[in-house]
């Protein structure tokens, strides 16, 4: 194994910025330089450290060679910049596989902080992403971003004011995300188009929405088995100042945990409260204002096989962000009143009817004690709205837990 | 002592006039510090060109790079060809495709925007009438295709190896008098390979050299042929096919031929400036937006298409392509755009296209239907 570290210019870039402190950034052009020469020359086994300092950078890094570790002094401490970032999309790009990243902070991307692409066996540990203007629209999409990667542990990390999602696994399989803390993003975590994830003792708050799994057209692979538990979701309440046309646009404030679309979800042990429209939604595309021309031939925008029990709900339901749910809050419930925990918007696809109901093994089960579900017809222009619990008090068969070996490794520690 | 000072006597001559045989390099990572020792262009008398046995290659849509001209060559091992391909041509060990980026300049030194042929089939570029930014080397090696980028030195003398890259800050001037300032940013190498990986996990492989690409005349010293052609007659291209109408050729950029129309002209511009990262297998595979020639206008290639990741790339637009409304396409929001997080394609550019926006507007603008 070849350990590389980058310490004599480090120790001079503190120097420079303990000396000068008020001056604006200057990019420090060999730190860049030398950072990147290596991550091109970087073979399996090498770890790259990089000692505690902030190092500006002005584009982008990226990383090719798999089995690779980058490894900061801690996500306090070690601080890569990118405020004034002149190229690339992200921070820094990695498209390998064995990869480990962990001890660092990403500030101030243009655009993604941390996106690793396609690659196998990826640990993001102890990674702070942060946009440190706090929540912006200008701010870049995404924090730590995974993408068509498998075998995928999240722990420890902290993402803070990224303008679409904080933590972002899309179209992934077998993927961890643990011990994780999510403020003030447009979505908090979001599992998107991903077969197998465990999402647990996380922590999202500030957020627009808090945990969302999701699911897209027009991908290569649909998502389902997603688990969610054990989590701390709490008052996400944040304007929503993502851009038209994301998926995380139609989230509205005051969302607790959203399923949009997305089958075989289990919901279960979460804290989940003060969230001004509901704390837990189930929802479907059609819900987020596309028609069926936006949507591939074998797209399934219906959430089925979802599975709701034993979380702790908190206050929520009592100022909704979305004008058809106020008024709707206000003749159910009168103007003190508030919406149930759990908000469907009712469609269904009809073709799976069986005697007007959904087959026991696609339907929406809830098993929360007292807390209550609210079908607001949505299909129907909202208007048989529905609170009867009658055809969802039912249970569904336990998704496995997600095996990964580098979860268990980390479990012990 | 004779044989001594016969070596020695060549080995000066070889050095004073710049002019080595061109680089076999099979194999093994000792690759060149400077662009001299490959031996592909030769500099003297005032010119920069390709050496004999280099063969100069243009081709009909080309990829923008913030509008700098373009010198494209290509070199294989004596006696050896590639073999033809419709989609890709397999090259033979040992071949090195360069490409240098320069701007032409005027009298007073000025770089100038402009679309002129700077190139002479006899002498290649006039050095005082250009200005030389890199040169990009593709090889060919046993265990595949390796990129590397030289970057040109302030005198123009030589090109060395910056495998992380450069950025420079330049002003280009246009024919209007007009100047337009260009963050011009040499790609590290591994950002080579987040184009010329077209197919994942496939490795890095040329993007021009191609059929459609190729099959266009250009000027030789020799006189103008079609490219393909050319390169069969030279020895460098087996098993073209014998009627070049079955040959695939895209738009001829800028000068259009007969019959190429509208949909054709931004289907080339795509093909070329896009595909290789939006095709099923390519780097933006995971945004579900296929921009290359296979895949048949429809959602696939953006009508109606909901973005996926576009973040701020969006723009507020829902769709990627809106039929009849550019204004309402993500698509050319992002093509318009100079932000990093927002412009497409991400790498390679820091100025706007006009001309390639124009094509891709119009097309747009011509497309029937709602979403
Ligand atoms: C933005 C995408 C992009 C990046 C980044 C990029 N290339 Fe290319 N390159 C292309 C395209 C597209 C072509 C073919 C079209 C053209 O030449 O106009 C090409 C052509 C070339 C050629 C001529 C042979 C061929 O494949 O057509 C060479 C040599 C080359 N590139 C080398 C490099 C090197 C070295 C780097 C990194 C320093 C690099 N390229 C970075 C897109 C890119
Ligand atoms: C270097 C690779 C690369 C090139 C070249 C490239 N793109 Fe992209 N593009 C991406 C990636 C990666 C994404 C997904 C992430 C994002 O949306 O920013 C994307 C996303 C997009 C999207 C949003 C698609 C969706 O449905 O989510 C559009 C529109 C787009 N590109 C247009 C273009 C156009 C037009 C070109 C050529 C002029 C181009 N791109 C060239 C890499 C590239």
């Amino acid at each position: 194994m070849r350990i590389a570290t980058l310490s004599v210019l480090a120790v001079s870039v503190l120097l420079a910025a303990c000396g000068e402190p008020e001056k604006p950034a200057v990019t420090h052009v060999d730190f860049q330089k030398e950072l990147q020469a290596k991550l091109i020359k970087a073979k399996a086994g090498d770890v790259i450290e990089i000692p505690a300092g902030t190092y500006q950078l002005d584009r982008s890094l990226s990383l090719k060679a798999s089995g690779v570790t980058i490894k900061g002094a801690g996500m306090d401490k070690t601080v890569l910049s990118f405020k004034g970032q002149k190229s690339g999309a992200e921070g820094l790009l990695v498209d390998a596989s064995d990869f480990t990243i962990e001890d660092l902070a990403f500030e101030d991307t243009k655009g993604d902080s941390l996106k690793v692409v396609g690659g196998k066996n990826i640990i993001i540990r102890r990674v702070r992403t942060e946009w440190t203007n706090g929540p912006a629209t200008e701010n870049g999409a995404y924090g730590i971003y995974p993408v068509q990667t498998e075998n995928v542990l999240i722990d420890g990390a902290l993402a803070i004011g990224a303008s679409d999602a904080g933590i972002y696994v899309g179209q992934s399989r077998n993927v961890v995300v643990r011990n994780s803390r999510a403020e003030k993003n447009v979505a908090g975590i979001e599992i998107e188009n991903t077969i197998g994830a465990d999402v647990y003792d996380n922590v999202a708050t500030g957020n627009t929405g808090g945990i969302l799994v999701f699911n897209m057209p027009n991908l290569q692979q649909a998502g389902r088995a997603t688990r969610v538990y054990h989590n701390q979701v709490q008052g996400n309440n944040l304007g929503n100042f993502g851009h038209k046309g994301t998926p995380v646009a139609s989230v509205p404030a005051g969302s607790g945990v959203v399923i949009n679309s997305n089958d075989q979800v289990e919901i279960f042990d979460n804290d989940i409260g003060e969230h001004k429209t509901a704390n837990l939604i189930v929802s479907s595309y059609f819900s987020t204002g596309y028609t069926n021309l936006s949507t591939a031939e074998g797209f399934d925008p219906y959430p089925e096989s979802i599975y709701i029990y034993g979380n702790r709900f908190g206050p929520g339901g009592d100022s909704p962000d979305n004008l058809e749910l106020k008024a709707l809050r206000i003749s159910q419930y009168g103007l003190s009143g508030r919406l149930p925990d759990i908000l469907w918007d009712g469609y269904v696809n009809v073709d799976k009817l069986k005697d007007g109901k959904l087959p026991a093994d696609l339907a929406i089960c809830v098993d929360n004690g007292s807390a209550g579900m609210i079908n607001v017809d949505a299909p129907n222009g909202y208007k048989n709205i529905s609170t009867d619990m009658s055809s969802h008090k039912c249970s569904l068969p336990k998704l496995p837990a997600i095996e990964l070996a580098s979860a268990k490794a980390g479990q012990g520690a | 002592m004779k044989r001594w000072g016969v070596l020695v006597g060549a080995l000066l001559l070889a050095a004073c006039s710049k002019q080595s045989a061109p680089l076999y390099l099979p194999e093994g990572e000792n690759y060149p510090q400077t662009l001299s020792e490959w031996g592909m262009l030769k500099l003297g008398g005032g010119h920069l060109q390709p050496v004999a046995e280099v063969t100069p290659y243009d081709l009909n849509t080309p990829l923008f790079t913030d509008y700098a001209h373009k010198m494209r060559t290509v070199w294989m091992p004596a006696g050896e060809a590639a073999n033809y391909g419709e989609e890709h041509f397999d090259f033979p060990v040992g071949t090195v495709l360069s490409k240098t980026f320069y701007y032409p300049r005027d009298e007073k030194g000025q770089l100038r925007l402009n679309s002129q042929d700077d190139r002479d089939a006899n002498t290649g570029l006039a050095l005082d009438r250009v200005h030389l930014v890199e040169t990009r080397i593709l090889l060919k090696q046993k265990s595949g295709w390796v990129a590397l980028p030289y970057v040109w030195d302030e005198k123009q003398q030589e090109a060395h190896l910056e495998l992380a890259g450069d950025s420079q800050s330049l002003s280009l001037l246009d024919d209007q008098g007009k100047a337009l300032a260009v963050n011009y940013e040499v790609p590290d190498a591994n950002q080579c390979a987040g184009c010329h990986e077209e197919s994942h996990g496939q490795g890095i492989n040329p993007l021009g050299p191609k059929a459609r690409h190729l099959n266009k005349d250009l000027v030789y010293s020799e006189g103008s042929a079609n490219q393909l052609q050319h390169w069969q007659q030279k020895g460098l291209l087996k098993g073209l096919p014998a009627e070049l109408a079955g040959v695939p050729q895209n738009a001829l950029w800028g000068h259009p031929r007969p019959g190429e129309s509208l949909e054709m002209q931004a289907r080339s511009y795509l093909d070329a400036n896009c595909a290789h990262c939006h095709n099923p297998k390519g780097p933006a595979r995971t945004s579900g937006l296929m921009l290359n020639l296979a895949t048949a206008t429809g959602i696939h290639s953006g009508l109606c298409k909901q973005p996926v990741a576009a973040g701020k790339g969006s723009g507020d637009r829902l769709v990627d392509i809106h039929p009849g409304k550019p204004d309402e396409s993500v698509l050319i929001y992002r093509v318009e755009s100079t932000d990093p997080s927002v412009m497409m394609p991400e790498l390679g550019r820091s100025a706007v296209h006009h001309e390639g926006v124009d094509v891709l507007t119009r097309w747009i603008a011509s497309l029937d239907g709602g979403c």
